[in-house]
């Protein structure tokens, strides 16, 4: 075998950076599935097409970039596959009004001045900040965090999303505008207001 | 067809332009609305600010550590 012709992964250590990566996939795969068993389904999927692939791969991107890879493609096959079956109903989103008020006075104008963030992203506190995005991510309803998470972690555009979910456009919208007004207010809440005291 | 003039109606158009296009007539809208409001102005820098986050979150799964 040439140099060339290498498997860029040590098939000894194959196992061992899979299961150093399997907690980390399953934390994604919930977060965007909203249901445990999907969310194992999916990691198992990726596994075998990992185990299947490895010879394949050249270790032209990193390992974890290639397998986060793989991950999208499977859970997005979960949520084809899901959007095919009879769906157990939701509950409605009960405190989309009480947002709304909250965030704006009657007349439309916010009733409090929006506060001026700091770039949360610095060096030494982004695992911090994005352990806090996460939770605020899990606390979304479950109908607007799968949306939320297909547009900004799948990066699937909305037209795709309304096909892939059999939703109208307008649907959509409002189920990522409430989840965006959401995800602002936990952030408020959780890190940048907490951050400026 | 109402003119979107609130804070409400803004900063709605401020989150949607991150999942659609807007059109011209709201594109305008925005504009003119925030050169007179702190509230919004101040919103458009957070949408922004929130943009970038998700992106670097994004990247940030991906990465080995």
């Amino acid at each position: 075998m040439t140099p060339e012709s290498q498997p860029a992964i040590d098939p000894s250590a194959l196992g061992r950076q899979i299961e150093a990566l399997r907690p980390t996939l399953l934390r994604l795969a919930r977060l965007q599935l909203r249901n445990p068993a999907w969310a194992e389904d999916a990691v198992s999927e990726t596994v075998l097409a990992v185990l299947q692939g490895a010879s394949s791969f050249r270790g032209g991107a990193q390992f974890k970039t290639w397998v986060v890879g793989i991950l999208k493609h499977k859970v997005l096959d979960q949520l084809r596959q899901r959007a095919r079956e009879p769906a157990a109903p939701e509950p409605a989103d009960a405190g989309a009004d009480e947002l709304d008020a909250r965030v704006y006075k009657q007349d439309g104008h916010f009733r409090e001045l929006p506060d001026r963030w700091a770039d949360p992203c610095n060096e030494l506190q982004r695992e911090q900040f994005f352990a806090v995005l996460e939770a605020c991510l899990e606390h979304l309803p479950n109908r607007q965090g799968r949306v939320f998470l297909m547009r900004e972690w799948l990066e699937i555009d909305s037209a795709a999303i309304c096909q892939e979910l059999g939703i109208a456009p307008t649907n959509l919208w409002i189920q990522l505008h409430r989840a965006r007004l959401r995800l602002r207010e936990c952030l408020q809440s959780n890190w940048f207001g907490a951050h400026a005291r | 067809m109402k003119i979107p003039n609130s804070c409400r109606d803004i900063s709605g158009l401020l989150l949607a332009r991150e999942d659609r296009s807007l059109s011209v007539g709201e594109r305008l809208a925005v504009r003119v609305h925030i050169l007179t409001c702190r509230a919004c102005q101040r919103f458009e820098k957070q949408t922004l600010l929130l943009r970038g986050a998700l992106r670097q979150w994004r990247e940030h799964q991906q990465r080995d550590d």
